[in-house]
């Protein structure tokens, strides 16, 4: 066992960590704007370090460095996509009309909408 | 903002797809690289009007250089991020207190608020909802402050200093 098989389990066991953490937020969040806040960042971290941690671990036990190279442009392409999908996500479910919690303290952007109506 | 020529476009889209094919591959044999070229040429060829507006002048080394100084910072911040995701869920009391804030920028390049708004939506307790010319509407998960100024202060500053060398 060399150190870098340790580095990719430490790391694999990281991600599932905050995988639990992403899917006990789904349940536990009170509406669908919080839920979207811990599923987008738990799961974003959880894949990269999940992904990263098996190309390690791979390279560690013996495998080619292909292993690794492959995982980082995966974990590069989950980086840039992952975000995009949240936000069209979120942003449809503000427009199909779903509220806010009650709890919220702020919607500037339902007075930024009224005031485009008031203009047109 | 003045458009690169399509020469310099067209290289700067054949280094990127190079790239990725070495990543891919992960092999130096010249049978490798030769047949890489030459797939990266056709499809360069097909998407660099797409790709980018500005063509090599995006390798500067002052960007790369950036680029890689934000990598560091932006993971370290996504850990802060999820460490304090992670309280909140765990916390008996679920401390929360949501609302929506609306924060101004001063990129004006089209790419730089693409990353701005990822950026924001993978850290501490912000999604990006909308963007409206320079004003992004944000899905803050603990407000701090209602007003434009402080929640920009919050939340876009960070990250301004470094994409705007990045992509300005």
């Amino acid at each position: 066992m060399s150190v870098l098989t340790g580095i990719g389990e430490f790391l694999v066991l990281f991600g599932t960590v905050f995988y639990f953490i992403s899917t006990l937020g789904l349940i536990r969040m009170p509406d669908v704007y919080n839920r979207m806040q811990t599923a987008t960042k738990s799961v974003t971290l959880g894949s990269l370090s999940t992904i990263i941690g098996v190309g390690l671990w791979a390279v560690g036990e013996g495998f080619s460095i292909a292993w690794l190279t492959k995982t980082i442009v995966i974990a590069v392409f989950l980086l840039l996509t992952n975000p995009i999908s949240a936000h069209a996500l979120i942003r449809g479910a503000y427009k199909s009309g779903i509220p806010l919690w009650e709890g919220s303290v702020v919607d500037k952007y339902k007075e930024h909408l009224e005031g485009k109506e008031g203009e047109e | 903002m003045t458009e690169a020529s399509r020469l310099s476009r067209y290289l700067y889209t054949l280094i990127i797809v190079f790239i990725i094919w070495l990543f891919l591959t992960a092999s130096l044999d010249p049978q490798e690289l030769a047949m890489g070229l030459i797939f990266s040429a056709i499809v360069a060829a097909f998407t660099y009007e797409i790709f980018t507006t500005r063509g090599l002048s995006n390798l500067h080394p002052r960007r790369v250089a950036y680029a890689i100084a934000y990598v560091p910072y932006f993971l370290w911040a996504m850990i802060k991020a999820n460490l304090d995701v992670a309280y909140r869920v765990l916390h008996p009391k679920r401390p929360i207190n949501p609302g929506i804030v609306e924060c101004k920028t001063t990129l004006r390049n089209e790419v730089g608020k693409l990353a701005l708004a990822n950026s924001i939506t993978l850290t501490p307790g912000t999604i990006t909802l909308d963007i409206d010319g320079d004003r992004y509407f944000i899905h803050w998960i603990d407000v701090k402050d209602k007003s434009v100024e402080g929640a920009s202060e919050h939340i876009t500053r960070p990250f301004e200093k470094f994409l705007k060398v990045i992509f300005e």
